[in-house]
C-alpha cells in the first residue's frame, strides 16, 4: 500500500468561538454539508478507499456522511489536550506506510496528484500544499473595521523551480531580522522568499517521520513544530552518524541525551536515487562541484497553487467566504444543480408584464410592488 | 467482366504511404494479411487473379465450412460432392451477383432434381442466398476494418513465400488508428492508463509518440496506486521527469525495482510462479513504457528476466524461487554492467596516450568512468574537450564530474566542433544501443560529431557494453526514435519566451529528438567487454551471445 490518509477532526476552532461554542467545527455547515465532508470528498475523488479520522466522541455520534470510503474513527477524549502531532503519535500503530495528513477544515479542489508526485519523484520526506492568498475585501459582520493580523505572516523560502522548500519561519518567532543559514545560500544561491502564501495543512509524510515522532515526545504540533524542524534539518548535518551507530551502549546514551536525530530513522534502502546517481546525468543545480541534491537525505517540497479554490475555515471571515465559494466547488463537482437555468439572462433591471390593467415592475433598490384589482 | 466489390474499390485507389511505416525489416505488412477482399474476377472463367496463397487457403477453408453446414442442414451425402465441382477453388464468388453462381451450380445438377415437397433447387438457392449475404457482411466488415492494414500491404507480392509476417512494434505506429486501438484495448485490459500525445508533430515523425512533461501519467490514476506497485509508479515518474537519465542508469533502476517487485510478490493459489510472475510483470512494463519509451538496454534486461522466470524449475518452493531470481538479477547487474564497465575502462585505457586531447560528447557514464580511471588510477596526462548541445545540456554534468577529479577540461557547444577538431587526437563516444548492422544509436548529435571527425581524420571510438547490442537494423534515424517534450526548446531570455506561443501558430512545429543513428563506416572501433571489435563484427557477437544462452 502506498499511502494512508489521516484527517484531523478533533480541532476546537479556537478562532471562531461564536460559532464553535454550539457546534463542533467539523460539523459546521458549509454549503449545506458538514465541513468534514470536503476533505473526505477530496480523498474519495483522488481514489482513496480507507481513511483514518481522528475525532472526538460527540462528533462521531452526530456525523452522518454519505461516502463510499471506509472511515476508521479514532476517538480521543476531550480532556487530553492533544496537538496534531500527539494525535499522530496516538495512532502510530495503525500507520504502516507513508501518510497523507489533512485538516478537517480544508476546502479545496486541488489536483492531489501534483502534491503527491513531488513526494514520489524526489523521494521526499515531506510534501505540502500552499496557496497564494488574496486580501479579503468583504467586511466581516460582527467585527469593527479590518483587523489585519500582521504578526501572523509566514516567510517561505523556495528555490528557483518553486518546488523545493528551503526556509520557513513565522514572523511571530522572529525578533527583527530574518536569519538565513549560510549553508542554505551556499547550496541554493537563488532563493525566493514569499509572504503571501497560505498553508493548506495538507502534508505527505514518510513513515520514518512518524517513527521519529513516536520517539520524540517534545513535538506536539505538526505545523508549528515538526514541519519547521524538518525544513531546518535539510541543511544541518546528521549529528549521530558521525559517531557511528554500531555501538549499542553509546546509542542508548545518545537517545537519552535527546539527540533524536531524524537521520537515525531513515532507512538506507529506501532511496532509489542511491545506486543510480553515478550514472544518471540529472542534477538539480549547477555551478558547483556538489553531487545532485547535495546528497541531502531529508528533502522538503511544496506545491504552490496559483489558481483554484483552496482555503481553510478557521476564522469567521473565512467561514463566510467558504459558504460563498462552496457552491462553485459543488457545481464543478457536479453535485449540485445550478439554481439559475443556463439560458436565463441576469440583468439588474427587469420588467414583468402581466395581462392585467395593473403592471408591476422589479427594481433592485425597492421591494416589488404589486397592486391587485379590487376584488 | 464483373465489377469489383465495393470493399475492394477504395483499397485499390488509396496510395500506399511510403517512408516511416516501412521499416528495414518486413515489407510493412500490417496485422495479419486480410484474406479474399473481393478481388473482382470473371465468374465464368477462372482467370487466376492475383491472389496470394494465404487468400486462397482462406477461401478453401470457408468453402469447407459451408459444405459442413450444408451437410448438417440437409443430411444427404449425395449432393455435396457435386456442389463442389462447379465451384473452382481458384474462383472466389462475387457477392454482388448472386444470380450467376446459382446459374453455374444449378446447371449440371438440374438432372438431379428429384421430386420432393420443396424442390431442391429452391432450397439450394435459398441456402446460397444466405451464404452470399453472410459473405457480403463479412467482406464489408473486413474492408472497413483492415483498410488501414491492407493499404500498407503491397499488392504486388502474390508469389511471396509463406514467410513469417513481421509486425511493427506499436511505438512506431502512432499514426495508424488500428494499432492505437489495439494498444488502447491492451492497456485497458491491464488497467494501465493511456498517455495522450501532446502538440502537433513534425510530419516526418508523426509515427512516434510525443508526450508533455506537465501531464504525467499519474493524473489518470488513483492516488494510492493499487494496480501498479508504488515503486514502479515512482520509477515511472522519475523516468518521465528526466531524473533518471542515461541508458545504464535506467536499466539499473529498472532491475532494482524488479527485485523489489519480486520480493513483494506472492503466488496466488493454483498458479505457477513461473507463469504468473511474468503475467504480473506485464502491466508494470506497459506502465513504464507509457511513462517513457523503453530503452534498448531495458528491453534486453526485460527479455533476460522473462526468460529466467519461465525457466524456473517447478520443484522449487516460492521462497527459493524468489531468492534464485534475485540472485540472477544481481548477477546480471554485476556481470553485464558493473564488471563490463571495468573491463571497458581497462581496454580503453590502452588507447589513451600521454598528451592526448580527447573529445567527448554529452554525458555517458561509461566514458566518464573510463576517463576518471585513466586519470586517477593510472595517472595518464591528457586533456578533454567536452562538447555539449541544447536542450539537455548534459555536458555540464560531464564537465563537473571530470573537473572534480582534476582533469583539464574545455567546454564547447556542438557548433564549435570544427574549430576544435584540428587539435583533437581521438573522439570517445558512448552509445545507447548498437544495432545489428553495426550502426550506433546514441544521443542526437553523435552522428554529426562522427561525420565531422571523419572529415578531419580523427579516430572515433565508441564504448558500449554487450548487453546493449540489439537485433534491430536501422539505417536512418527516422524509423525508430524518441520525441521528447517540445516545450523544452522554449528558452526564457530576459523574461521573454520566444517560442512560447508555438502551439497557436499553425505553421510552426517543434521537434526535440533524443537519439540518432551513426552509420558504421564513420566509427573506427567499438570497445566492448569482449574486447575491441570493428563495427561490422556486431552480428557475430550477437550470434555468439545467442548460442551461449
Amino acid at each position: 500500500m502506498e499511502f494512508q490518509a489521516v484527517v484531523m477532526a478533533a480541532g476546537g476552532g479556537s478562532r471562531m468561538t461564536d460559532l464553535t461554542s454550539s457546534i463542533p467545527k467539523p460539523l459546521l455547515p458549509v454549503g449545506n454539508r458538514p465541513l468534514l465532508w470536503y476533505p473526505l470528498n477530496l480523498l474519495e475523488r483522488a481514489g482513496f478507499e480507507e481513511v483514518i479520522v481522528i475525532t472526538r466522541k460527540e462528533i462521531q455520534k452526530m456525523l452522518n456522511l454519505d461516502t463510499k470510503m471506509k472511515l476508521d474513527f479514532v476517538c480521543i477524549s476531550d480532556n487530553m489536550d492533544m496537538g496534531t502531532a500527539d494525535s499522530l503519535r496516538h495512532i502510530h500503530q495503525k500507520i504502516k506506510t507513508d501518510v497523507l495528513v489533512l485538516s478537517c477544515d480544508l476546502i479545496t479542489d486541488v489536483d492531489l496528484y501534483k502534491v503527491v508526485d513531488l513526494f514520489r519523484t524526489h523521494d521526499a520526506t515531506l510534501s505540502m500544499l500552499m496557496k497564494k492568498t488574496h486580501e479579503p475585501t468583504e467586511v466581516v459582520p460582527g467585527q469593527k473595521g479590518k483587523k489585519k493580523p500582521v504578526e501572523q505572516r509566514d516567510f517561505i523560502g523556495v528555490d528557483d523551480t518553486g518546488k523545493r522548500l528551503l526556509f520557513m519561519a513565522n514572523e511571530a518567532d522572529l525578533d527583527e531580522e530574518l536569519v538565513i543559514k549560510r549553508s542554505i545560500l551556499q547550496k541554493y544561491p537563488r532563493m525566493h522568499i514569499r509572504t503571501g502564501l497560505m498553508d493548506a495543512h495538507l502534508y505527505c509524510l514518510k513513515k520514518y517521520v512518524v517513527d521519529f515522532l513516536v520517539e520524540n515526545r517534545t513535538i506536539t504540533s505538526l505545523r508549528s513544530e515538526l514541519i519547521p524542524h524538518l525544513v531546518r534539518k535539510q541543511f544541518s548535518s546528521p549529528t549521530s552518524l558521525q559517531q557511528g551507530l554500531d555501538n549499542k551502549e553509546e546509542d542508548q546514551k545518545k537517545k537519552e541525551q535527546a539527540s533524536l536525530d531524524i537521520y537515525s530513522f531513515i532507512k538506507e534502502d529506501n532511496s532509489l536515487l542511491k545506486p543510480a546517481p553515478d550514472n544518471s546525468c540529472w542534477n538539480d543545480h549547477r555551478g558547483d562541484m556538489n553531487e545532485t541534491l547535495h546528497e541531502g537525505k531529508v528533502r522538503c517540497y511544496v506545491h504552490i497553487m496559483k489558481e483554484g479554490l483552496c482555503f481553510r475555515v478557521n476564522t469567521l471571515g473565512l467561514y463566510i467566504e467558504a459558504n460563498r465559494q462552496a457552491r462553485k466547488l459543488l457545481l464543478n463537482l457536479g453535485l449540485e444543480e445550478p439554481l439559475v437555468h443556463g439560458s436565463a439572462q441576469i440583468t439588474d433591471r427587469g420588467m414583468v408584464s402581466v395581462p392585467l390593467p395593473h403592471l408591476c415592475s422589479f427594481n433592485t433598490d425597492c421591494m416589488p410592488f404589486v397592486s391587485r384589482p379590487a376584488s | 467482366m464483373l465489377p469489383l466489390v465495393a470493399g475492394a474499390g477504395p483499397e485499390a485507389a488509396a496510395p500506399v504511404p511510403a517512408g516511416p511505416q516501412v521499416s528495414g525489416a518486413g515489407a510493412g505488412v500490417g496485422s495479419g494479411a486480410g484474406p479474399g477482399t473481393g478481388v473482382g474476377c470473371d465468374g465464368v472463367c477462372p482467370q487466376a487473379p492475383e491472389l496470394s496463397r494465404e487468400e486462397k487457403l482462406q477461401l478453401r477453408k470457408e468453402k469447407k465450412q459451408q459444405k459442413k453446414k450444408k451437410r448438417s442442414e440437409k443430411g444427404t451425402a449425395a449432393e455435396t460432392p457435386e456442389l463442389g465441382t462447379p465451384c473452382d477453388p481458384g474462383t472466389p464468388r462475387v457477392a454482388a451477383h448472386p444470380t450467376s453462381p446459382p446459374a453455374l451450380a444449378d446447371g449440371p445438377n438440374d438432372g438431379e432434381k428429384a421430386t420432393g415437397g420443396k424442390s431442391k433447387a429452391e432450397l439450394r438457392a435459398e441456402r446460397r442466398a444466405k451464404q452470399e449475404a453472410e459473405r457480403a457482411q463479412k467482406q464489408a466488415k473486413k474492408a472497413e476494418g483492415s483498410q488501414a492494414a491492407t493499404v500498407a500491404k503491397p499488392r504486388l507480392t502474390p508469389t511471396e513465400p509463406q514467410s513469417v509476417v513481421k509486425r511493427l512494434p506499436e511505438h512506431v505506429q502512432v499514426d495508424d488508428p488500428a494499432a492505437q486501438r489495439k494498444l488502447a484495448k491492451k492497456l485497458e485490459r491491464q488497467q494501465v492508463p493511456l498517455r495522450q500525445d501532446y502538440g502537433t508533430k513534425v510530419n516526418l515523425f508523426s509515427h512516434l509518440h510525443q508526450y508533455s512533461r506537465k501531464k504525467p501519467l499519474t493524473q489518470q490514476m488513483s492516488i494510492p496506486s493499487t494496480v501498479i506497485h508504488p515503486a514502479v509508479v515512482r520509477l515511472g515518474l522519475q523516468y518521465s521527469q528526466g531524473i533518471i537519465n542515461g541508458s545504464n542508469a535506467r536499466c539499473i533502476a529498472l532491475l532494482e525495482v524488479f527485485k523489489q517487485l519480486i520480493r513483494d510478490y506472492s503466488t496466488p493459489p493454483n498458479e505457477e510462479l513461473s507463469r504468473d510472475l511474468v503475467a504480473k510483470l506485464k502491466p508494470h512494463i506497459s506502465f513504464l513504457n507509457q511513462c517513457r519509451p523503453l530503452s534498448a538496454s531495458m528491453g534486453n534486461a526485460i527479455k533476460f528476466l522473462k526468460k529466467e522466470i519461465s525457466c524456473l524449475p517447478d520443484t522449487l518452493r516460492e521462497e527459493e524461487a524468489k531468492e534464485k531470481l534475485q540472485d540472477t538479477i544481481d548477477k546480471y547487474l554485476r556481470e553485464k554492467i558493473v564488471l563490463a564497465a571495468e573491463a571497458i575502462s581497462r581496454s580503453a585505457f590502452e588507447k589513451i596516450n600521454d598528451n592526448d586531447v580527447i573529445l567527448v560528447y554529452g554525458c555517458s557514464s561509461l566514458v566518464n568512468r573510463t576517463l576518471c580511471d585513466a586519470h586517477v588510477k593510472k595517472g595518464r596526462a591528457f586533456r578533454v574537450i567536452v562538447v555539449d548541445s541544447r536542450p539537455r545540456l548534459e555536458g555540464r554534468e560531464t564537465l563537473r564530474r571530470l573537473v572534480r577529479k582534476g582533469i583539464h577540461c574545455t567546454y564547447v557547444m556542438i557548433n564549435a566542433i570544427s574549430y576544435v577538431l584540428p587539435e583533437v587526437s581521438k573522439v570517445l563516444l558512448g552509445a545507447h544501443a548498437l544495432l545489428a548492422n553495426g550502426s550506433v544509436m546514441s544521443r542526437v548529435g553523435t552522428s554529426q560529431i562522427a561525420l565531422v571527425s571523419k572529415a578531419y581524420n580523427v579516430p572515433v571510438l565508441v564504448c558500449c557494453e554487450t548487453y546493449k547490442f540489439c537485433e534491430r537494423v536501422q539505417t536512418d534515424s527516422f524509423v525508430s526514435n524518441e520525441l521528447d517534450d517540445p516545450d523544452d526548446l522554449i528558452v526564457l531570455r530576459k523574461g521573454q519566451a520566444q517560442l512560447g506561443g508555438w502551439a497557436e501558430n499553425k505553421s510552426l512545429r517543434l521537434l526535440n529528438l533524443v537519439y540518432d543513428v551513426t552509420p558504421p563506416d564513420l566509427v573506427d572501433l567499438v570497445i566492448t567487454d569482449l574486447g575491441m571489435i570493428p563495427c561490422t563484427s556486431v552480428p557475430v557477437v550477437l550470434r555468439v551471445k545467442n548460442v551461449d544462452q
